[in-house]
């Protein structure tokens, strides 16, 4: 029996949509709330035919009232719903972290486990589409600064289903952050789900752990494939939990290891990666732990400064045999 | 009420003298509200209050020694000593939490009603908020969508006057809460809030709209803060005679002169019932003292659910 027969090629937007069917499928108290999620089935079509299919009252349109209506997620999430948010753009967590930094991720630890709120706050980011400054930034790293928050970022075809999955079905707050550049992106659809808080080695290679998730993943892969370094990438998956340990391991064979990512450089989830690398691994280390990231400008319009801003295949290329260079 | 006012009398005592930590607002001069909303719920409807929430939590049927055991951020406390006076929690009763964040309780009352609608659970939901917070967003986000889901929400407004040394008049032109919520097409009634039978009558009048459909209400219910914000608070903010005019409008003798009239209770029946409530707070005091702190992994505890 080939088992290729049954692998499609789906795309990134249609696993995400075919992540939140089964999650509606799966539990009756799983709702989808959002701006036009509903019947407008998402402004980038995301969400399209689950109103139809599940119905107004799992599939609910809101208005634009982000403090509302993530925080109503938050107390629904406490009796007895499973609500999964959305918020339109990662940009907009600006105008409703309260329910999320003050609530979801407080009350269960502050009622010593009387109250568990299991929701999940979906969202996107994804520069390099002159997105402009208030719609690009990648803010993974704040979230991951809230103890109690788990914040997952698929990179592939399969997470973007699987780890939403995992998301409904755990106990607590999860941010599900969705990559749009990723959105058109043909993948298959694997069907022996990672489960949520493991890495994955996405290639092995011998000379740089190269430790990234979410949209720089891919360019971590076109990196491999041209460099003269043998890369070996890992993806993350999720920054909380951090399975720091793959990392290790990796690091314990290449000597060398180098984060990249999306988001700004500068207190970045980049620089904690370094820090327990430094910390735990330290005599392994053949060179100093580096970064390829966004440098701390908010991202201009204009779309010739915006790539010379953003991680690419060379320069994450070039940083690896850099490494390489100057190992001890 | 008798129960409120000893406990808030008591906690106030406890914090000047050192014995409970961190942050306390008492609700003393306000126990009608709490008394005569609560009353006209069912154990398992949703509540959720606010950094003044001791008398609602209480008034809603939580254990008296769990809350003052909470308050001394003890082991044995409601919610094992890390919640602590802003964070008091009792979900199997229906009490969401007391929230130190000003305006947060409304959208999560939201919720809750929607769980209640969604789920079939018949259950009404109200959020206790003071009018300071109505100058939040929240309280008109989480109304908004109360009103177009038809959620059986009731938004209890404790309208004592001030937010923090802030009057009312000074940060709204329209001081009238029932008047802002006319804006939202929703059904609201200002009530005196000294007069524990009038809001419980107003409460039973919102619970009957809410349990048949007709979506959420609001309650003004005009009261007044005897205590500073917090413990410690001189209130030179506050006109002398406003606050003395006020102090003569004692809700717990009102409520106890009612009685007497009507013939419900005698004078030796209340005074009873106030020598209970100060024994009862003398106990749970007393347990709170003797009560180990939380062990030191607990601290660990719960950061994830699960
Ligand atoms: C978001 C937020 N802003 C400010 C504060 C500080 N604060 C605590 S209580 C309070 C006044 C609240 O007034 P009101 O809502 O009228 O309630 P009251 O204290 O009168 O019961 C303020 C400003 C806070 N806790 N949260």
């Amino acid at each position: 029996m080939s088992s290729q027969a049954e692998i499609v090629p789906t795309r990134y937007m249609e696993a995400i949509n075919l992540g939140l069917a089964d999650a509606l499928e799966e539990d009756d108290r799983v709702i989808l709330l959002g701006i036009d999620v509903g019947a407008g089935g998402g402004i980038f079509t995301v969400t399209r035919g689950l109103h139809e299919r599940f119905g107004s009252e799992r599939v609910i349109d809101t208005p634009i009232s982000e403090m509302g209506y993530v925080g109503a997620g938050v107390g629904a999430a406490m009796t007895g719903l499973r609500p999964i948010v959305e918020i339109m753009f990662m940009d907009f967590i600006s105008v409703c972290l309260d329910p999320i930094m003050n609530q979801a991720t407080k009350l269960g630890y502050m009622t010593n486990g009387a109250l568990s709120v299991p929701i999940v706050f979906r969202m996107q980011t994804g520069a390099g589409r002159s997105a402009g400054a208030q719609h690009s930034q990648s803010l993974e790293a704040m979230l991951a600064h809230i103890p109690g928050l788990k914040v997952v970022m698929p990179a592939t075809v399969t997470d973007a289903r699987d780890l939403l999955l995992e998301a409904v079905r755990d106990p607590g707050p999860v941010a599900y952050i969705e990559n749009r550049r990723l959105y058109a992106m043909k993948g298959d659809l694997e069907t022996d789900p990672l489960p949520l808080g493991k890495a994955r080695v996405a290639r092995p290679g011998d000379d740089v752990t190269v430790v990234t998730w979410g949209q720089t993943l891919r360019d971590c892969l076109k990196a491999a494939e041209t460099s003269s370094a043998s890369l070996e990438v890992i993806d993350l998956r999720s920054l909380v939990p951090l399975d720091i340990e793959t990392v290790y391991r990796s690091a314990e064979r290449t000597g060398r290891v180098l984060v990249v990512h999306e988001a700004v450089q500068d207190f970045g989830a980049g620089a904690e990666i370094a820090a327990r690398v430094g910390e735990e691994v330290f005599d392994l280390l053949l060179a100093p732990v580096r970064r390829v990231a966004t440098p701390a400008v908010p991202m201009p319009f204009n779309p010739a400064l915006e790539r010379s801003l953003l991680p690419s295949p060379e320069a994450i290329a070039a940083a690896a045999e850099g490494l390489v260079a100057e190992g001890r | 009420m008798a129960l409120i006012r000893a406990f808030e009398t008591r906690v106030s005592e406890l914090y000047r003298d050192g014995e409970i930590p961190g942050f306390v607002h008492t609700s003393l001069g306000q126990e009608a509200v709490a008394a005569g909303v609560c009353g006209a719920l069912r154990e398992d409807d949703y509540m959720a209050t606010t950094h003044r929430g001791h008398g609602h939590v209480l008034a809603k049927g939580a254990d008296v020694d769990g809350m003052m055991a909470e308050l001394f951020g003890r082991a044995t406390g409601l919610c094992g000593g890390k919640g602590g006076s802003m964070h008091v929690a009792d979900p199997a009763r229906g009490i969401l939490g007391a929230n130190a964040i000003v305006g947060a309780g409304m959208p999560l009352i939201t919720g809750a009603g929607l769980s209640s609608k969604l789920l079939g659970q018949g259950r009404v939901a109200v959020a206790f908020f003071g009018e300071g917070a109505v100058n939040q967003g929240t309280f008109h986000e989480a109304l908004n969508l109360c009103a177009i889901w038809d959620l059986p929400v009731i938004f209890a407004c404790e309208n004592n006057g001030y937010a923090e040394f802030s009057a009312n008049a000074d940060m709204t032109r329209v001081a009238s809460v029932a008047g802002r919520t006319a804006a939202y097409g929703v059904h609201a009634e200002t009530v005196d809030g000294n007069d524990v039978a009038a809001v419980h009558e107003a409460t039973d009048r919102a619970v009957e709209r809410c349990r048949s459909g007709e979506g959420p209400v609001v309650l003004e219910l005009m009261t007044y803060r005897w205590h500073g914000h917090y413990e410690g608070d001189a209130q030179p903010y506050k006109p002398e005679a406003e606050a003395q005019e006020w102090r003569d409008r004692d809700p717990l003798i009102l409520a106890e002169r009612a009685l007497v009239e009507s013939g419900a209770a005698t004078a030796d029946e209340l005074a009873a019932v106030r020598a209970a409530a100060e024994a009862r707070i003398d106990a749970a005091t007393e347990a709170a003292r003797q009560a180990p702190d939380p062990a030191p992994e607990e601290a660990f505890a719960h950061v994830f659910a699960g």
